[in-house]
């Protein structure tokens, strides 16, 4: 028996920030380690689980636990489980949000714990102030409330408290920092953390109010329609609110980043987390016995629960994937710099021995406050340089595969300066910001639009790598060295079965196998990127998404016409329908005017489809409406099937075939579908309206585009009682939006820039359909001409048709 | 000069290259020495003064036939079916000959006072003709004077009320024709003649069929039995529309036929080259020749494509006659082979083969990669008498692009069919089997072809059955300069040049083959002894 593990045997702790990386390894080990110790977690309830099931689901169901599964077979449940509970609450309310249940819960527990912690290094200011300034008090305040509770009936109460808190609130300076109270510090910054928590909670309220002010909803109005187009203003409200909670955020994660590093901080983190241990200690420094742990970098497990365990993607392991693939080419830091990592299983071992020496000291002994870093950098120091040197080792080793199964080879480092990179990456993403909105502008669609979200894509990955670089970079280069002297006493004054069952020494960890053995394969194993060489054989993405859709489970299949199934559009058949009954010498003039035209009606378009197909529909006032529908069909044989694409086509029958619902929901005029009817089950189009043989010009209905499109489905699959989740839609443009997000298999058909961009994001699947190649593609979509020039019946429409056009023209030019 | 016979030419090293045809190109490839290469007799003299020839065989009828101004009579029914786009090829220079007959016959009609004439485009399944395409074969006179009132249509084989079912055969094969055609007092056909398939008791029983009566001898198995189809005395599919046409006559249809041939001016001046023998260029020729392949090099090919479309063919009729159906098709078939046939002595391990831009399927369209199996397997393989030109086994070598390209308006099933039903079968009697029903019966190739100008949904198994004598005699297929991914969906092997194929010919043939080059077009039958 051992002094650690008897002292604890038995007992009961209470935990926050079980479902963390850290959290969820003390637990494990609490359970495995000290015999009959049962644990008491504080666990935000989720939108649907309670806290136990969260804690099942997002505890003891992780890899962590693996190792006790298999160590306890049947009886894990009964003899592992069943010592773990779970109480409601969150560190971000006061009184931590418990219930008279929980907090005697609380109060049945020996030793509490605090770890959670917004560890984002990008956190909003108010976040991080909630959760780790003020969160350390409310936890010790719920836990003296817990004692006095205790001691009412009899009961001892918890008897101890361990706030994990970090290294960096010493700061980053050069020097050796102490584990001492930053009372003691000579480098801490007297701030008032009261006016700090006021501050804050003012500054969002601010930020709020200005994210609402008329020209900034303007902004994020007009971000959203060049994001989305024409998709519709329900969707346009929702991206652009959206933008507004994001600008919000980003807002209040610069205030924090400014307001840390005009206090010496380089961020929010260890900002709050150093007012959160001052809090503390100056409010329940003499109320409550406690010992502040405060960790270095935590990255994965050297042995316990088994090496290379980790949970998460943590700091280090972003910049270091993205290394590999070749994305970040370089990454600030000096190679003498050392940089302060230390296995997780480390921190778990030293909470643990510093719980146990707090019930193994009498009471009487104990003399405030004290605080034990648990970091490597003086014991066993790991400059950045052999660190590189490792990675890139290893990487040549085991080099990571493109998606042509092409090793990529990493790049060599020259340890620049933090500022050349950040330069480097700020012009890379702003060259790539500029083609994207060069590109973004283009009427491109297809692949080149899928190589345009493609470009999006790397944007992203630049711009994060710039993150990287802006968050992590003062991290590596610190030249801050975090004593452990304190520490390094525990581990003298442990016996050698605690040593054994609890190793907190740093100087444990062989960095080179530690990184070559442990952390890399770990990490790339998580990261999911492609490790062996080659093409895979296995069905592709495209392959699995097209079986889905093309499953009997499936119920209805709605298809746009216009780019989806033909490449034509409302003005080419209208261009060809007005000019098929003009006399030769007419139609010159009839092409000069619309392609005078084209560019105030492609922004018409662009700005809003339903007012671009009204207004463009007037050109139909007063053409016969039996002459058309005649026409519509010619136009259907000669202009819209041989620029349609044969696999879309073949694609409706497919689905009709297998029994599916097919529809088509398209704002072109019925009588340019009509040809189409026995295609689909349905049709739903535009319909004009008819007076004395004549079209008026007006559309009898709203025309099915955009959320009235989304609408129209929904209705039609509601009446036919089928269901939208097992159906698909099939559109081209950003403006099909409602139509493609109300069904569970969008499909992007030669998708346009912005929807492609879409697509790649969302995971949707995207079809590239082609006219057939043989099919006439003539330069105009004219009519042919009319040889029966001197039939009564061809003059009149054709006048009427260009009188039409004539008119409209005229108009446009005032 | 009386025109010279065909001519089977023996290569020798003083043997100028000979021409092949490329799709919309051609090319001069030196075959190697021994090999045969086969012309078409030159054209026969046409008739001097066609419309009074044409006058002269309406009123002098052959067979069991009265004169036909004796046949008309007022308040009769009269209908008049024409021979549609796919004859002749390429489409001849106006006047169309069926115009010219077709004008004769109105005439003769207009001076009986029958006044319930209406005229019908005879497309069994193909695609409905354009009004300019109308207009071409039957001149606008006729077309004004016809169309406007409804009195021109185009045979709809898939309009059940416009269809009547005439009865079996003894061999159960059903019977259903145009129903104007069949209910008429009269019903004259005007038929071009090209090739010795074309015409006889197939013009009614085929051109104005629906697909119920066709599928009994538009199969692989007829086509496997007709060797060749072009031959009326060992062709299944002539023997089951003959079986037919009796019983189209039995059933009280009274048919009166009208043949012409053509002579083989197949080309306009400016290519008076590709109707030479190589040897005989003259410095036109070799200039025209030059000029022209020089000039489709660097036309692109959509565009060499619409230049080769717009050529009409010069020919000439060399001969009409009317009358009763079968002494008719006699007379008819003579002329043709008159102007056809080459004796070739024995058969050729190699056949090769140069495959025009055009086949019956495809004018003012594109010779897709179906129909570039059609026109090589189909047409020129069984232009043959007695013994297919390539012996059992042998292999055939054909040059064209064949592009994965499709016309989508005039062949949609076409693009299916290659799709789906060639990527998983090439066996006519499989692809038959499995697939042809659901093309034959789909509901959107019927509204296309009825609609629009699209062959019907079953047209393309068709065209694959037309190969499949061929397929079942050949050792191999290949296609040079062919593109590679439509070659190998056909089933054959592609080749990048006339001497990769023919190294690629002697691992099926063996080392020393015998080679023949089938010189065509012009059009020549080749009597195989």
């Amino acid at each position: 028996m051992t002094r650690v593990r008897d002292a604890l045997a038995g007992k009961r702790f209470f935990i926050t920030g079980s479902t963390g990386f850290l959290g969820t390894a003390l637990v494990e080990r609490l359970l495995r380690s000290i015999p009959d110790s049962e644990v008491v977690l504080l666990i935000r309830p989720g939108r649907r689980a309670t806290p136990m099931q969260r804690a099942t689901k997002e505890i003891v169901k992780n890899d962590c636990f693996d190792r006790l599964r298999q160590e306890y077979g049947e009886r894990f449940d009964a003899d592992v489980v069943s010592r773990v509970s779970a109480i409601a609450g969150d560190v971000g309310t006061d009184g931590l949000g418990l219930d008279g249940d929980g907090l005697k819960k609380l109060s049945d527990c020996d030793i509490v714990i605090h770890s959670a912690a917004s560890v984002s290094f990008d956190s909003p200011l108010d976040a991080a102030v909630e959760v780790n300034l003020l969160g350390p008090s409310r936890v010790a305040a719920a836990t003296v409330a817990a004692r006095q509770l205790a001691q009412q009936e009899g009961r001892r109460g918890p008897v101890h408290f361990i706030p994990v808190s970090t290294a960096y609130v010493a700061g980053t300076h050069q020097g050796e920092a102490k584990e001492e109270l930053l009372d003691a510090n000579p480098f801490s910054v007297e701030v008032d953390w009261r006016t700090e928590v006021g501050a804050a909670r003012r500054q969002r309220g601010d930020s709020e109010a200005e994210s609402r002010r008329p020209d900034r909803l303007a902004r994020f109005n007009k971000e959203a329609r060049g994001e989305l187009g024409g998709a519709g203003l329900h969707l346009l409200a929702e991206r652009a609110e959206r933008l507004r909670e994001d600008w919000v955020k980003k807002q209040m994660v610069e205030m924090g980043k400014a307001r840390a590093q005009s206090l010496g901080w380089p961020d929010a983190y260890p900002y709050t987390k150093a007012l959160g241990e001052r809090a503390l200690v100056s409010q329940f420094g003499d109320a409550l016995p406690m010992t502040i742990v405060r960790p270095s970098i935590i990255e994965s497990a050297l042995a316990e629960p088994r090496p290379g365990w980790i949970r998460g993607f943590r700091m280090a392991e972003p910049i270091i994937i993205s290394y590999a693939r070749g994305l970040l080419r370089e990454f600030p830091g000096v190679p003498e710099g050392i940089t302060d990592v230390i296995p997780v299983d480390l921190v778990v071992a030293a909470i643990i021995a510093v719980a146990g020496e707090s019930l193994i000291d009498p009471p009487e002994r104990y003399q405030g406050p004290t605080v034990y870093h648990v970091a490597s950098g003086v014991r066993n120091p790991f400059r950045y340089g052999h660190l590189v040197e490792l990675v890139t080792a290893w990487f040549t080793e085991h080099p990571l595969y493109d998606s042509d199964g092409q090793p990529i080879v990493v790049p060599a480092w020259s340890f620049p300066g933090r500022g050349r990179v950040q330069r480097q990456l700020t012009r890379a993403s702003r060259a790539m910001d500029l083609a994207e909105r060069v590109v973004g502008s283009l009427p491109i669609r297809g692949r080149q639009a899928e190589w345009m979200a493609a470009l999006e894509e790397q944007h992203l990955l630049a711009d994060r790598a710039l993150g990287y670089v802006e968050l992590y970079g003062a991290y590596t280069e610190t030249e801050a060295l975090y004593r452990v002297d304190r520490l390094l006493a525990l581990w003298d004054r442990m016996d050698d079965d605690d040593r054994q069952s609890f190793c907190l020494d740093p100087a444990a960890v062989d960095w080179e196998t530690y990184v070559r053995d442990i952390h890399l394969p770990s990490i790339v194993e998580h990261a999911r990127v492609r490790t062996t060489p080659g093409k895979s054989i296995k069905p592709n993405r495209a392959d699995r998404a097209r079986k889905a859709i093309l499953s009997t489970d499936r119920h209805l299949a709605a298809f746009d016409l216009e780019n989806t199934l033909i490449a034509s559009n409302v003005v080419d058949s209208y261009a060809w329908l007005a000019s098929r009954h003009l006399p030769a010498g007419e139609r010159a003039a009839f092409v000069a005017d619309l392609m005078r035209e084209a560019p105030s009606l492609l922004a018409l378009d662009r700005r809003d489809r339903g007012d671009f197909l009204r207004s463009f529909y007037r050109r139909y006032e007063g053409a016969p409406v039996d002459r058309l529908r005649d026409d519509g069909w010619e136009l259907f044989h000669h202009l819209l099937l041989a620029k349609s694409f044969p696999a879309g086509i073949a694609r409706v029958r497919e689905h009709r075939a297998l029994g599916h619902r097919t529809i088509l929901i398209t704002g072109a005029l019925d009588l340019v579908v009509e040809p189409l009817r026995p295609l689909f089950d349905d049709i739903v189009c535009a319909r004009l309206g008819e007076a004395d043989g004549k079209f008026t010009g007006r559309l009898d209905d709203l025309p099915p585009i955009g959320e009235a499109r989304a609408l129209v489905l929904a209705d039609y699959a509601e009446a036919e009682g089928l269901k939208l989740e097992e159906s698909m839609a099939y559109a081209d443009s950003a403006s099909d939006l409602p139509m493609l997000e109300a069904v569970g298999f969008p499909v992007a058909v030669n998708p346009e820039a912005k929807l492609a961009a879409i697509a790649r994001r969302r995971g949707w699947h995207v079809e590239h359909w082609h006219q057939a190649k043989g099919g006439a593609q003539p330069l105009l979509p004219l009519g042919p001409i009319d040889r029966r020039g001197s039939l009564q019946r061809g003059r009149t429409s054709a006048a009427a048709l260009a009188g039409a056009v004539r008119r409209t023209t005229g108009g446009g030019d005032r | 000069m009386s025109p010279r016979p065909g001519f089977v030419l023996d290569v020798d090293r003083s043997t100028p290259p000979t021409l092949f045809w490329h799709g919309e190109r051609f090319s001069l490839e030196r075959l190697p020495e021994g090999s045969r290469v086969i012309y078409a007799p030159e054209s026969i003299d046409p008739v001097a003064d066609p419309s009074s020839a044409i006058r002269s065989a309406l009123r002098h009828p052959v067979g069991d036939s009265d004169p036909l101004p004796a046949l008309l009579r007022a308040g009769m029914k009269l209908t008049i079916a024409f021979d549609d786009i796919s004859l002749p090829l390429p489409p001849m220079e106006r006047p169309d000959i069926r115009q010219l007959v077709i004008e004769q016959v109105l005439d003769m009609a207009a001076d009986a006072g029958v006044d319930d004439v209406a005229l019908i485009v005879a497309l069994a399944l193909h695609r409905r003709m354009t009004e300019p395409e109308l207009r071409h074969a039957i001149g606008d006179r006729i077309y004004d004077a016809f169309a406007p009132n409804g009195l021109l249509t185009q045979h709809d084989a898939e309009d059940p009320d416009a269809l009547v079912h005439l009865g079996l055969t003894d061999q159960g094969e059903d019977v259903e024709i145009n129903r104007r055609a069949a209910e008429s007092d009269l019903l004259i056909y005007v038929n071009i003649n090209l090739v010795a398939m074309d015409g006889g008791h197939k013009s009614v029983a085929t051109g104005l069929a629906s697909y119920k009566s066709l599928r009994h001898h538009h199969n692989p198995q007829t086509m496997q039995k007709s060797r060749s189809f072009m031959d009326q005395q060992r062709s299944e599919l002539h023997s089951a529309n003959w079986r037919m046409g009796r019983l189209i006559a039995a059933a009280g249809v009274k048919v009166f036929q009208i043949e012409t041939t053509l002579n083989n001016d197949t080309f306009p001046p400016a290519f008076t080259f590709l109707q030479k023998r190589e040897w005989e260029w003259g410095a036109k020729d070799r200039l025209g020749y030059l000029a022209a392949s020089k000039a489709l090099d660097r036309t692109p090919p959509r565009y060499a494509r619409k230049i080769f479309h717009s050529v009409k063919a010069p020919h000439r009729m060399t001969s009409v006659q009317a009358g009763e159906v079968e002494a008719v098709h006699a007379i008819t078939t003579e002329h043709v082979w008159e102007q056809q046939g080459v004796v070739v002595e024995g058969q050729t391990d190699i056949l090769t083969m140069g495959l025009p831009y055009i086949s019956p399927y495809n004018v003012n369209s594109i010779l897709n990669p179906i129909l570039v199996a059609c026109l090589g397997l189909g047409y020129f393989f069984n232009l043959y008498r007695g013994r297919p030109l390539v012996r059992e086994g042998g292999v055939l070598i054909m040059t064209h692009p064949t592009p994965w390209e499709f016309n989508p308006v005039h062949h949609p099933s076409y693009i299916d069919f290659f799709e789906q039903v060639l990527s998983e079968t090439t066996d006519p009697i499989e692809v038959a089997d499995r697939f042809e029903e659901g093309f034959a019966t789909d509901p959107w190739y019927i509204h296309l072809y009825r609609t629009g100008h699209a062959y019907h949904g079953v047209h393309p198994f068709y065209m694959w059955y037309w190969c499949a004598h061929a397929l079942q005699h050949l050792g191999a297929v290949i296609i040079v300069g062919g593109e590679q991914a439509a070659v190998h969906r056909l089933g054959f092997r592609a080749a990048s040049t006339l001497a990769d194929a023919l190294e690629m010919a002697r691992d099926v043939v063996g080392t020393s083959p015998s080679l023949t080059h089938l010189h065509a077009p012009p059009i020549l039958m080749a009597d195989v002894q």
